[in-house]
């Protein structure tokens, strides 16, 4: 059964994980603006928070193995399923898809939603002292 | 805790971006040694960088792979006057290009700083994450 400070804090730590997954992409996009051949990736945070909504880490992209000898697909960290190629703006002539204006605009942008989820769960917390407390 | 790996992957960045400042500066420190250590004339260097995971295949941290010589054909400069010029009076002076090397360290040097930035803000995170429910 689940009680109801589950419920009411079920959005939020979802929110918040996906929130934690994309700044990580976005942190290794920054990272790797010098690297040759490498793509700048995302996720879209919509289906991804229905995906960790509904308790589901994969859309069935994943392999199936059919078979003892065939290699296990591991997903150590778990990848986002969603997590897609950035369609390219300017080709770099290395192969780099890294445009270092949109990834930093999203990495801020990402770090203010978390902080806002954070707020949001505070007073959640404050509501349920508050109701305790009866004051 | 996963806002550490973002502390991670830019730590890596840190770290291979420091590398290729450090090549720059011993080019240009070397633009003009017409003897290296191998007995020949300095050859610029350039480091590879190379995307590696760092926990989890979306934790893409970066490092320098390797370091390679340029390939660039070496200056001529003619200088009869010089011990080390050949019978024409000319003499082989590095492959370092000049510019080349302020504009590769302009670029490390911002991109060094972009991923300080980025270490402040995952850090920033952390601690209100820290401080929750107080």
């Amino acid at each position: 059964m689940k009680s109801s400070l589950d419920q009411a804090l079920a959005l939020h730590r979802a929110a918040l994980g996906v929130r934690i997954e994309r700044q990580q992409l976005l942190a290794s996009n920054i990272a790797n603006s010098d690297t040759p051949h490498f793509k700048a990736r995302d996720i879209d945070f919509r289906s991804a928070l229905e995906g960790a909504l509904a308790g589901r880490r994969d859309d069935g992209r994943g392999l199936t193995r059919t078979a003892a000898g065939h290699m296990e697909m591991s997903r150590p960290g778990g990848l986002p399923a969603q997590a897609g190629f950035r369609p390219e703006g300017q080709g770099a002539v290395d192969g780099n898809t890294v445009n270092l204006d949109t990834e930093r605009s999203a990495f801020a942008e990402n770090a203010l939603h978390y902080e806002a989820s954070l707020t949001f769960v505070n007073h959640i917390f404050r509501s349920l002292q508050q109701a305790i407390q009866g004051q | 805790m996963s806002l550490m790996n973002v502390i991670g992957i830019a730590g890596s960045a840190l770290d291979a971006q420091s590398k290729r400042l450090n090549t720059v500066s011993s080019n240009l420190a070397n633009a003009d040694s017409i003897v290296s250590s191998d007995g020949k004339p300095y050859r610029a260097r350039q480091v590879i960088f190379e995307a590696v995971p760092v926990a989890g295949p979306e934790a893409q941290g970066v490092r320098a792979a390797q370091v390679v010589e340029s390939a660039a054909p070496l200056r001529r400069v003619y200088e009869p006057g010089n011990p080390a010029a050949d019978a024409e009076g000319y003499l082989d002076m590095p492959n370092v290009n000049v510019v080349e090397e302020m504009v590769n360290m302009i670029s490390a040097s911002r991109s060094y700083q972009t991923n300080v930035e980025l270490m402040n803000t995952a850090k920033q995170l952390m601690l209100k994450t820290l401080t929750l429910g107080q």
